[in-house]
């Protein structure tokens, strides 16, 4: 696209993929050249893994082009992917903890000795050669069970070394590792180029892309936004092809009296998981938890509700402590908890809206224990007509309702609480761009009655049109707290990346 | 997580926490592994079990007759183990062995009856094939019909139960239905060892040895350990799925022949309840219940160290109702144990790694 003198050995064309009614990826383009490390960046939610896992096989693309060395390919799974050629590290290593690490590395293609048997002196000794090569010191004959993600990123990338791949694609590989290790990387990731092979490297971190790659393509919502040769481009070019939209348009916050502080946590720590988090939430404020997928937002807020242990720390509400694991006492307390995952752990699914709205807040709608179908109804009632829930009945299934009008639900379900705090994880996940204003609007409303609102999402966009304040979360720890006027895109970026440099 | 750090942690789990490769020398390596091993611990508590057993009635071990019953009487059950546990690696388990085993102890009988000149080869070729043919639907319907191989064997338990109650009503098979070299089987021994003994232990060693060697057997722990993983690696899945199941039918088929050569009456409600018989030995044995990890080697000692168990305790005056009531215990300290222990090390690793 950009040289068009070496024919591009993997070539995406308005590839498309939908998840139900959800458009995960609505027009990704990419050609890679061979001999060329091709960065793939975007937002989180702009398509990116999406694409990759059409190139692995794993999905199976709606509509679109596939193309590798020029010819038109369609992997119906991972092994077909694989034999021609394409080796993938997830951002999430995938190993099997039970078995050993060369195990891991090899399984698929396990080398035979004589009389079939697999050779394991032979992967010992080709592992140790991988492991030497990468200049790293791993038993190869330990389990993977308890590595360090580190240590099972460097695993991943082993295996792919070892497949002899013409493309290598690489989702975010860097996010667990420490500088020496990214340094290995590159290195690896030159050679590798070198031979004349083709990487695709996907980060949030500039200064690496700009550092390794040679080509910059951008997705964003689900589209190819460009291309550019990292020569004749810049941060600032990119970070603008990212972004790339108004952002106070889409997402009224409509100004809310912030009040008293309503949470107020206190070096809330869990070994492994979370450190030394501080903060506070007033009332009429909608407070964003920002930051990379895994660097722990979801885990502070699951801490904060009592679903989740932690080893130190306070959390207040109202000036009372709220004891730690113990999530009926912090709904007493007020507090209220809208998960990410609605389908699992936010909503019965099976069971109608009423029943679903009136869950929380049985025990107090039961007459001597027992509790009548129409009582939850005239108790449903209310909430759900003030969220515009579009269910015609409230005896329809929750099931077959729209991502939006289930997330309205769930809302609804914790309204009827009366709390004082939501806290709402990945507010518009899954649902479609309309839908998704609705419930920016009703967050809005909500934190003007006066509530206090804590809004994880991983949606840069939706966190600074949304929140009044927003704090970055990066590898466990906070690592900024920026009032609406200084939360900017790059800003927030920098903070969710920035300080693993500096730890470095 | 450095060598420093994980110097805190106590010593059994100090190779065990080690990313880096150990000073050790690969055979004390796996010296130590077997010495911390399942396996050694339930061969030590089988030991136990005989050497107490023997104390109170020095007949226990003891005399010719004894010694026989201590190898023979968990030998189909250590068939029906290594079937079982092959299943269970893979994070499945296969509950229908017990009607698979009478299905193919009735067929047996009636295979002698109409045709009393069959060689005896003939009826066990039979056995492991239709003991085969079940394991191919419980298989198909597991990998194809993604529906839990619990419920799947479950039906399946009572419809091929089912088919024997049909088809043998109250009619049984008695010995002097089938032929006496068919019989001899059951009872005879070479060099002190039954026969059925050392069936048990060829289809052990085969099944232990492929599944330590063979790609096949590796992917099956593969599968066991993390199924969507082994999606992501390209693995066959399905097709180890299905060769698990059916490896475990045919093991129940024979299992089945061996039933009927070593009690000589077959009725239709032959081996009701030894599925779950299987699954304790397994789980004993030290094969996770979620797959993954273990040995049929493991399932074996289990196998034996249950039915030693049921024998030895009456012997030591144990009433009937503790006799299950020990069974059950020994299953729930195994799992309490496993789990307690990958507790303990997750969070050690957390606190290693925390630390540097």
């Amino acid at each position: 696209m950009v040289e068009a003198a070496v024919a591009p050995v993997l070539e995406l064309d308005g590839v498309a993929k939908s998840f139900g009614p959800v458009a995960a990826l609505r027009s990704g383009s990419l050609s890679v050249r061979p001999g060329s490390i091709h960065a793939l960046v975007g937002e989180n939610g702009a398509g990116k893994s999406t694409l990759v896992k059409i190139v692995a096989g794993v999905y199976r693309r709606d509509l679109g082009v596939l193309r590798l060395d020029g010819q038109d390919v369609d992997f119906g799974s991972t092994a077909e992917s694989k034999a021609a050629g394409i080796a993938v590290i997830y951002q999430e290593p995938t190993l099997f903890p039970d078995l050993s690490v060369t195990e891991n590395i090899f399984m698929g293609r396990l080398s035979l000795g004589r009389g079939r048997r697999i050779d394991r002196g032979a992967m010992y000794a080709e592992a140790e050669r991988l492991f030497k090569g990468l200049g790293v010191h791993i038993d190869p004959r330990r389990a993977a069970r308890g590595l360090s993600i580190a240590d099972q990123q460097i695993i991943e990338i082993a295996k792919a070394i070892s497949m002899d791949a013409k493309v290598l694609i690489m989702d975010e590989p860097t996010a667990a590792l420490s500088g020496v290790e990214v340094e290995r990387l590159f290195a690896v990731a030159r050679g590798l180029r070198d031979e004349g092979r083709a990487v695709v490297f996907i980060s949030h971190r500039f200064e690496e892309v700009f550092a390794l790659c040679d080509t910059i393509t951008v997705l964003r919502d689900g589209e190819y936004v460009g291309t550019r040769p990292t020569a004749d481009t810049s941060v600032s070019e990119i970070v603008g092809l990212m972004v790339g939209r108004q952002v106070g348009d889409l997402f009224p916050k409509t100004p809310a009296e912030i009040g008293a502080p309503v949470l107020q946590v206190e070096g809330l720590t869990s070994a492994g998981v979370f450190h030394d988090v501080t903060f506070e939430i007033r009332a009429g404020e909608i407070v964003g938890l920002a930051g990379l997928v895994g660097a722990g937002r979801s885990e502070i807020a699951r801490a904060v509700f009592g679903v989740d242990r932690y080893d130190s720390g306070t959390v207040t509400l109202h000036g009372k402590p709220v004891p730690a694991r113990d999530p009926r006492a912090a709904i007493r307390a007020g507090m209220a908890f809208v998960p990410e995952d609605r389908r699992k752990q936010g909503l019965v699914t099976d069971a109608s809206v009423a029943h679903n709205v009136a869950a929380v807040i049985r025990r107090g709608l039961s007459r001597g224990g027992v509790l009548t179908r129409g009582a939850e109804s005239r108790a449903a009632g209310p909430w759900a007509a003030r969220l515009e829930v579009k269910t015609s009945a409230l005896d329809m299934g929750a099931a077959t309702m729209s991502g939006g009008n289930q997330q309205k639900v769930v809302i609804a379900k914790w309204l009827a609480t009366e709390p004082s705090l939501l806290i709402i994880d990945e507010p518009t996940r899954g649902i479609d761009v309309g839908t998704k204003a609705e419930v920016h609007r009703l967050l809005s409303d909500l934190a003007g009655r006066g509530l206090a609102i804590l809004m994880i999402s991983s949606e840069l966009p939706e966190v600074l049109g949304m929140a009044d304040r927003v704090l970055v979360v990066c590898e466990g720890r906070i690592t900024a707290d920026l009032d609406r006027a200084h939360a900017t895109p790059e800003a927030v970026m920098h903070a969710a990346t920035n300080v693993l440099e500096a730890h470095r | 997580m450095k060598a420093e750090h994980v110097a805190t942690v106590d010593e059994p789990l100090r190779e065990a926490l080690l990313v880096e490769p150990s000073a050790l020398s690969p055979t004390r390596r796996v010296l130590g592994e077997m010495l911390r091993s399942r396996e050694l611990s339930v061969g030590l508590a089988l030991l136990v079990v005989v050497a107490a057993a023997t104390l109170r009635h020095h007949t226990f071990l003891l005399s010719s007759d004894s010694w026989r019953d201590l190898l023979l009487t968990p030998s189909i059950l250590v068939v029906l183990a290594v079937g079982q546990g092959v299943v269970i690696i893979t994070r499945n388990v296969d509950l229908s062995v017990g009607s698979t085993l009478a299905l193919t102890a009735y067929l047996t009988g009636r295979l002698f009856v109409d045709n009393p000149g069959l060689p005896v080869i003939g009826v066990f070729v039979i056995g492991l094939l239709v003991g085969a043919a079940l394991g191919l639907v419980n298989g198909v319907l597991v990998a194809f019909g993604k529906v839990p191989a619990l419920v799947i064997t479950l039906g399946t338990m009572y419809i091929f139960r089912g088919v024997v109650l049909t088809w043998a009503g109250s009619n049984r098979i008695n010995a002097s239905d089938m032929p006496k070299g068919f019989l001899d089987l059951g009872t005879r021994q070479v060099l002190t060892i039954p026969v059925l003994t050392i069936i048990a232990l060829v289809v052990l060693g085969a099944v232990g040895y492929y599944l330590h060697t063979a790609r096949g057997g590796r992917e099956l722990y593969a599968i066991g350990s993390d199924p969507s993983a082994a999606e992501l690696y390209g693995l066959p899945v399905r097709r180890r799925l299905l060769a698990a199941f059916m490896l475990s039918g045919s093991l129940a088929g024979l299992a089945g022949v061996l039933y009927a050569a070593r009690y000589g009456t077959v009725s239709s409600g032959a081996g009701s309840g030894i599925e779950l018989q299987a699954v304790a030995a397994v789980v004993i044995g030290g094969v996770a219940i979620f797959g993954g990890s273990g040995t049929v080697w493991g399932a074996a000692l289990g196998a034996y160290l249950l039915l030693t168990i049921n024998r030895a305790l009456p012997i030591l005056n144990i009433p009937d109702f503790w006799q299950q009531a020990v069974v059950g215990a020994l299953i729930i300290a195994a799992i309490v144990l496993d789990r307690v222990l990958s507790v303990r090390r997750e969070r050690l690793v957390i606190e290693a790694r925390d630390a540097s």
